[in-house]
C-alpha cells in the first residue's frame, strides 16, 4: 500500500469528478464533510471505488448493489449516508 | 523559454460518444489522433444518456427513416436543418448495425435482432401513430455505447490525454485552425497541441443554469474557446428542460410523482395550479406547469431563503403508499433535498438538460461561419459534433433519444471529413502563429496575479442564478432585458475572480476558475440570443410572443462573443435526396 501524499489528494479530488450528476452531488458532500479526516487505509479503499464504472459505482452507493471487500464496503457506508 | 509543442495530425477535444466515435475514423484511417479530456474517458457525461439510440431499424414494427426525418423536423420546430436531418436519420440504421458489430451490447428480440422500444415524439407515417424506433442496452445505452468505442479506440491506436483541459483555439492569420493549447493537470504546464485539424466534442453546458441534470464536468469548454477565438455561436437560446427537478440538485424527480397526486404548493401554501389550469391542474402538459412553477418564483412566491423553488408535496397520499410506490422517489428526496416526503414536501424547479445550440456546424462536421458574403464558410482545420455542436438537427428542441444518434452519426460524419481534410488539404501542418499560446499563458498568470478578486464560486452562483431566474422556462421581455443587463454585470466579476490556491499540480480551484471562463461565455449568449427571438418557438416560450413566427424567425441566431452581437442565418429548408417538409402547426 503505497502513502497517498498531498498530491495524491488532489488528484483523487479531481478524480471524484462523475459521468453522472447523482455521484457528483454525493462525492462532493464526501469531500466537503468527511474527506480530509480519513485514514490512510480509508484514503486507499476511496481511490478503488472511484476506478468503478459510473453507472456500478451509483448503483452501489444507492444499495442496489454490494462489493465484497469490507474496506471498500466501509467508504461505501458513509457514502451511503451522507 | 516557449511553450512545449506536442505535434498530431488530429486533435479531439472530448473523450464522450461523439469525440470517441471521430477518433476512431481517424485513428483507423492510420493518422496520428491525440484524445484530451478531463475526465477518463468512459466517465463523460455519455454515460448519463439511458433512453436509448433511434434507428429506423423496422425491428418490432414497421419504420422508415423518412418517417424519422418527419418527426425530427416536427421536434426541432422547424428550426432544424433539413439536409443534415435527413442526412442524420437516413445513416441512423447503419450506425446503429455499426456499434452492435463493435460489440455494443444491445437489448435483443428472441429472433436475435435489436429489440427496440417507444419513446415520446416518434411515430409512423408522419405523426399517424406511436413507433417502437428506440434501441437500448437496458438502461445504460449511453455507458455501453462509450466503452465499446473506447475499446475500438484503444485497438486503433488513438493516443488519450487524459485530465488534460483544452484552453484556446490556435488559429492563425488566415484564420485557420491550426492546434490548441491545453492545460495538464498534473503537472500545471500549458502545452501547444499543434495538428493539421481539430475537432471538438466538449458536450454541453448545462452548468450555466441554477438547476441543471447535467454533470459538474459539462462546462461547454469548447463553446468558451470558441467565443474567444472569434467563432459566433448558433441557437443558444435554446435548451430543453425538465419541469421538476430537486432545488438545488438537479437530480429528476419522474412526472409519475403528480399522477400518483402529488400537488405543487407555492410559498403560500396555495396549490398554484389550479389558478392556472383549472381543470388539469398538476397534471397539465410539462411545459406549462414548468411555465407556471417558474411564474410563481418570478413573483416573489418561490419558497426558501433565496424564494427560488417551489414544492411538491406528496403527504397527504400517507406512507403506505409513498413507500409502495414511490420508493425511488422517497430515496431521491432525502438523499437530495433532505427532506422525506412522508413529512415534508420536497423543494423542486425546472431543471435544464440539454442544449440544443452550440458551434455552427453542416453535416459534414464542418464548422461553417459567415465570411465575405457567405453565411457557412468553412473554417480550414475545424470541426466539431456532437452536443456542442449546431448541424443543426436538433432545432428548437430535441427529440429524445436523437442525442445518442447525433453522437455517432456526427461523430463519424465529423471524423470522415477530417481524415479527407487531411490527406488530401494538409499534407504538412501550417506554421504556428508567433502569438500562438499567449492568450492562455495571460488567462493563468492573470489567475494567478489577481488580487481583491472574488471567489469563483460565487460569481458561478451569481451566473446560474441569473440564468436561471431570466432565461428559464418561463421567458418574457422585460425580464429577459433585466437579464441580458445583470449578466453582463456578473461577466465583469468573472474578470476578476480569486483563487488562493496557486500551486501547479491537480489544483482544481484553477481549472474551476478556467470552466467559469467558458460558462460565462456561454450565459451571455443565451440571455442575449434570447431576448432578440420575438417569437415561440420549441423550447423558447415567449410570453409576449405566444406563436411560432416563420415569416420573421425561421431563421439561425448567430451570436459573436467579441462584441456582443447577433447576426441571422437561414434554415435549410433543402433535403439531400426527399421533399421539403414544410411547417405546420405543432400538436401532438
Amino acid at each position: 500500500m503505497t502513502d497517498i501524499d498531498p498530491i495524491e489528494m488532489k488528484r483523487i479530488r479531481w478524480r471524484s469528478r462523475r459521468g453522472l450528476l447523482e455521484l457528483d452531488l454525493v462525492l462532493e458532500r464526501f469531500l466537503a464533510r468527511r474527506f480530509d479526516s480519513l485514514s490512510q487505509p480509508q484514503l486507499v479503499a476511496y481511490r478503488e471505488l472511484l476506478d468503478l464504472p459510473d453507472n456500478d459505482f451509483l448503483d452501489i452507493v444507492n444499495g442496489k448493489a454490494d462489493l465484497g471487500d469490507p474496506a471498500l464496503m466501509e467508504i461505501i457506508g458513509i457514502l451511503r449516508t451522507i | 523559454m516557449g511553450i512545449p509543442v506536442r505535434r498530431f495530425d488530429a486533435v479531439i477535444v472530448g473523450g464522450g460518444g461523439a469525440g470517441l466515435r471521430a477518433a476512431l475514423q481517424l485513428s483507423e484511417a492510420g493518422l496520428k489522433t491525440a484524445v484530451i479530456s478531463k475526465v477518463f474517458p468512459t466517465r463523460s457525461h455519455t454515460v448519463a444518456a439511458q433512453g436509448g439510440i433511434s434507428a429506423s431499424l423496422g425491428n418490432v414494427q414497421e419504420d422508415r427513416w423518412e418517417w424519422h426525418m418527419y418527426d425530427t423536423v416536427k421536434g426541432s420546430d422547424w428550426l432544424g436543418d433539413q439536409d443534415a436531418i435527413e442526412f442524420m436519420c437516413r445513416k441512423a440504421p447503419e450506425a446503429v448495425i455499426e456499434l452492435e458489430h463493435f460489440g455494443m451490447p444491445f437489448d435483443r428480440l428472441e429472433n436475435g435482432k435489436i429489440y427496440q422500444r417507444p419513446f415520446g415524439g416518434h411515430t409512423q407515417n408522419n405523426g399517424q401513430t406511436p413507433v417502437q424506433r428506440a434501441c437500448a442496452a437496458a438502461d445504460r445505452t449511453g455507458h455501453a455505447m462509450l466503452h465499446t468505442l473506447y475499446q475500438r479506440n484503444v485497438r486503433a491506436n488513438t493516443q488519450f490525454f487524459v485530465e488534460w483541459m483544452a484552453l484556446d483555439l490556435i488559429r492563425d492569420s488566415e484564420g485557420d485552425v491550426v492546434g490548441v493549447t491545453a492545460l495538464e493537470m498534473e503537472t500545471g504546464e500549458i502545452f501547444i497541441l499543434h495538428a493539421k485539424a481539430v475537432l471538438f466534442a466538449t458536450g454541453g453546458a448545462g452548468r450555466i443554469y441554477a438547476a441543471s441534470t447535467n454533470a459538474f464536468i459539462n462546462t461547454g469548454d469548447g463553446l468558451g474557446m470558441c467565443v474567444r477565438a472569434g467563432i459566433p455561436l448558433e441557437d443558444m437560446e435554446f435548451w430543453q428542460f425538465h419541469p421538476t427537478g430537486v432545488a438545488g440538485a438537479g437530480v429528476l424527480i419522474t412526472e409519475g410523482v403528480r399522477g400518483e397526486g402529488g400537488i405543487l404548493l407555492n410559498a403560500n401554501g396555495e396549490r398554484f395550479m389550479e389558478r392556472y389550469a383549472p381543470n388539469l391542474k398538476d397534471l397539465a402538459p410539462r411545459d406549462f406547469v414548468s411555465r407556471s412553477m417558474e411564474l410563481e418564483v418570478l413573483e416573489g412566491r418561490g419558497c426558501g431563503p433565496h424564494k427560488d423553488y417551489v414544492l411538491l408535496k406528496l403527504d397527504h397520499l400517507g406512507p403506505d403508499i409513498i413507500k409502495q410506490r414511490l420508493p425511488g422517489i422517497r430515496e431521491i428526496a432525502m438523499k437530495f433535498a433532505g427532506v422525506d416526503p412522508i413529512k415534508e414536501p420536497i423543494p423542486v424547479i425546472p431543471t435544464c438538460h440539454y442544449m440544443m445550440g452550440g458551434i455552427p456546424t453542416n453535416y459534414r462536421g464542418e464548422v461553417v461561419v459567415p465570411k465575405n458574403g457567405n453565411d457557412e464558410t468553412r473554417v480550414n482545420g475545424f470541426f466539431a459534433a456532437g452536443e456542442c455542436a449546431c448541424a443543426s438537427v436538433h432545432g428548437a428542441n430535441r427529440l429524445g433519444t436523437n442525442s445518442l444518434l447525433d453522437l455517432v452519426v456526427f461523430g463519424k460524419s465529423a471524423g470522415d471529413s477530417m481524415v479527407k481534410y487531411i490527406k488530401e488539404e494538409m499534407p504538412t501542418w501550417k506554421d504556428l502563429p508567433a502569438d500562438a499560446g499567449e492568450l492562455s499563458l495571460a488567462r493563468v498568470a492573470r489567475l494567478d496575479n489577481q488580487t481583491g478578486g472574488e471567489e469563483v464560486a460565487d460569481v458561478r452562483i451569481a451566473m446560474q442564478r441569473t440564468v436561471q431566474a431570466r432565461a428559464g422556462v418561463f421567458r418574457n421581455g422585460a425580464n429577459l432585458k433585466l437579464g441580458v443587463e445583470e449578466i453582463q454585470q456578473v461577466a465583469e466579476r468573472v474578470k476578476r475572480t480569486q483563487i488562493k490556491d496557486k500551486s501547479k499540480v491537480f489544483n482544481t480551484a484553477r481549472v474551476e476558475a478556467l470552466e467559469l471562463d467558458n460558462l460565462i461565455e456561454i450565459a451571455l449568449a443565451t440571455l442575449i440570443s434570447a431576448e432578440a427571438r420575438k417569437e415561440s418557438r420549441g423550447a423558447h416560450a415567449h410570453d409576449d410572443f405566444q406563436h411560432r413566427d416563420d415569416e420573421n424567425w425561421m431563421k439561425h441566431t448567430l451570436y459573436t462573443g467579441s462584441d456582443r452581437s447577433l447576426s441571422y442565418k437561414a434554415v435549410h429548408t433543402k433535403p439531400l435526396s426527399v421533399d421539403y417538409i414544410p411547417p405546420k402547426e405543432r400538436t401532438f
